[in-house]
């Protein structure tokens, strides 16, 4: 058996075993019901002001729109959960594990210090696909089931999130190879809050027309791309309206280009051979 | 004798910072032999381990294990270790911990269950097989932890301090694993901090200061060496005490006392006899091996142990 099999399962029951798993599963559920609940409420407390207003065709567009605002609004919080997630788990992972001596014994194996890497790699990614399965799913077939409303591009927008809550997890990985937990949840959440504040200056000086602002928020994800892919994200999953409108608040004024995206995958990968690099290097 | 060294290092040397944890160590370890690594706190021992298996990258100097450099993956799987400060998978049940280890070493299924349920029976965990690591007390965990090192039937092993945390039936088991051990010709390198442990298992013991060897001792020399005794004699003269340098060296005759040191036990009765012959009444006769705790001491200092 593959080494990093060997390693990427053992993450996963730990996981398991650990209550993560539980724990990610009732706080998904919580969110899930709320959200269906709120929907509802929003929906139909609407529908009969709204029926008063205009025509059928009127009526529709509107229904649309206030399911795609929602949806958005709701895959945002489920972006920000899984993000949550993927720090805490990549934080946690190596540098708890050099600080209790746990990994004296299997580094010491016949394996290389890479494979503890990239089979923690993909335990942990497989766990964050399936948690956003969980969320993201939820929040489609909420919606689906109870106005009929499914998003363009669902597939290209949540494997955007994905790739965003794998970047988190690397960025976290990488920094939990060298600094402690604690260090590391301080750095990845700062990264995280500048992506989100770039994110924002960029939108706000599209809208305003600021060409410096806009810059601004490109610098910003060279720097940290994760915000940029929410909005990529956000972008292919918004109603053809507000696309043509611009105007959201879950969605994308300003849309980080394809080149973006191909550079998020650049600076992931970078960062996963930096961290196995780091941590061949460490005296352990 | 085989002719590949388990352990080789020339001038191994590690520096954290501006403190050198180990100077130059130098060592040569037979394959088959029980080696101790003695030393005070802060001497260096558990550096000088971690570099072996390759937690800590030497600074410089050269090491091998079982002939190959250092960090050498083929041969890491000849290799068992049981770090001092250890944390195990603890969410693992004692089954699947000594299941998830076998698999990093890359062990056929069928050869791994049967070595799990031996070591578990021989470690005397048997019935604990299922429980989770969680609620196991320091010596089970002690005792688990060996297990994992010699899954892989190793040809060498490091057992930093395997007997920290074990009752004295424990002490005894490590003792009896580590006789096995040498008599299936797997070599043992031992850091412990019980000297009567090292007396009793090892074949050849290092003293380390300062992160260098300042004594290499064969026990076996040590026993078969020289012994101190003290007679308790009545009716004594000293021309009497004089005719025992033909056996012993500095013969010391304080009242009732009678000092001396021999080159070997066999010298006693003869001692004795000799007493006798010239109507010495002899009450007791007391040998004195000079004990590793004292050659301790006597090599290392007290000031040690910080």
């Amino acid at each position: 058996m593959s080494a990093i099999f060997v390693v990427a399962r053992m993450t996963f029951v730990q996981a398991i075993r650990r209550r993560i798993v539980l724990t990610g599963l009732l706080l998904g559920l919580c969110f899930l019901a709320i959200f269906t609940i709120g929907f509802h409420m929003i929906n139909t407390g609407s529908m009969t002001s709204l029926a008063a207003v205009g025509s059928k065709g009127i009526q529709h567009i509107l229904d649309t729109e206030k399911s795609s605002g929602l949806f958005l609004a709701g895959l945002y919080a489920v972006t920000f959960l899984a993000i949550a997630m993927a720090a805490l788990l990549g934080a946690d992972t190596l540098a708890g594990e050099i600080n209790s001596g746990t990994i004296q014994v299997i580094v010491t194996k016949p394996i290389r210090r890479s494979d503890v890497v990239f089979g923690k790699w993909l335990g942990f990614s497989g766990l964050l696909g399936l948690y956003l399965l969980l969320l993201a799913g939820g929040t489609t077939l909420s919606i689906l089931a109870q106005s009929g409303y499914v998003a363009p591009h669902l597939f290209a927008g949540l494997a955007l999130i994905y790739l965003e809550s794998l970047l988190i997890l690397s960025i976290s990985m990488l920094c939990s190879s060298r600094f402690s937990a604690l260090a590391t949840g301080g750095v990845v959440f700062g990264l995280y809050g500048l992506g989100f504040i770039g994110g924002w200056i960029e939108q706000i000086g599209a809208v305003l027309q600021s060409q410096t602002a806009v810059q601004v928020g490109i610098l910003t994800s060279l720097i940290i791309p994760s915000e940029s892919l929410w909005r990529r994200a956000a972008y292919e999953m918004q109603s053809p309206l507000s696309g043509l409108l611009g105007i959201s608040p879950f969605g994308a004024t300003s849309v980080p280009s394809l080149l973006m995206v191909a550079y998020a995958v650049v600076y992931l990968l970078v960062i996963l051979v930096l961290t196995v690099r780091v941590f061949q290097k460490r005296d352990l | 004798m085989p002719s590949v060294l388990a352990i080789e290092t020339t001038q191994l040397r590690k520096v954290f910072g501006d403190n050198a944890a180990v100077k130059s160590l130098t060592l040569q370890i037979q394959q088959g032999e029980v080696f101790g690594f003695l030393g005070p706190n802060g001497a260096g021992k558990t550096t000088s381990i971690k570099m072996l298996v390759g937690l800590i990258t030497p600074t410089s100097g050269r090491a091998s294990l079982l002939g190959a450099p250092l960090g050498d993956r083929s041969t890491r799987a000849r290799i068992g270790f049981l770090p001092e400060h250890f944390r195990f998978q603890d969410w693992l049940t004692a089954r699947e911990f000594l299941t998830l280890h076998g698999q990093l070493y890359g062990m056929e299924r069928r050869r791994l269950t049967v070595r799990i349920d031996e070591l578990l029976e021989r470690v005397g965990l048997t019935s604990f097989r299922k429980r989770p690591l969680s609620t196991f007390s320091k010596g089970m965990l002690q005792r688990i932890g060996l297990a994992q090192a010699l899954l892989n039937q190793p040809a060498l092993v490091f057992l930093d301090e395997p007997t920290s945390g074990l009752d004295p039936v424990g002490r005894i088991l490590v003792r009896d694993i580590i006789r096995e051990l040498r008599a299936q010709g797997t070599c043992v390198f031992l850091n412990s901090h019980l000297l009567s442990e090292i007396e009793v298992t090892c074949d050849r013991v290092a003293f380390i200061s300062h992160g260098e060897v300042v004594r290499l001792l064969e026990l076996a020399s040590l026993n078969n060496g020289r012994i101190t005794a003290v007679l308790r004699v009545g009716n004594i003269t000293p021309e009497i005490a004089s005719g025992l340098s033909t056996w012993a060296e500095d013969v010391l005759l304080g009242g009732d006392h009678l000092t001396l040191t021999v080159k070997n036990e066999v010298a006693l009765p003869e001692i004795n006899r000799y007493l006798v012959e010239h109507r010495v009444a002899v009450y007791e006769i007391s040998p004195k091996r000079i004990s590793l705790e004292e050659l301790f001491i006597e090599t290392v200092g007290t000031e040690g142990g910080l």
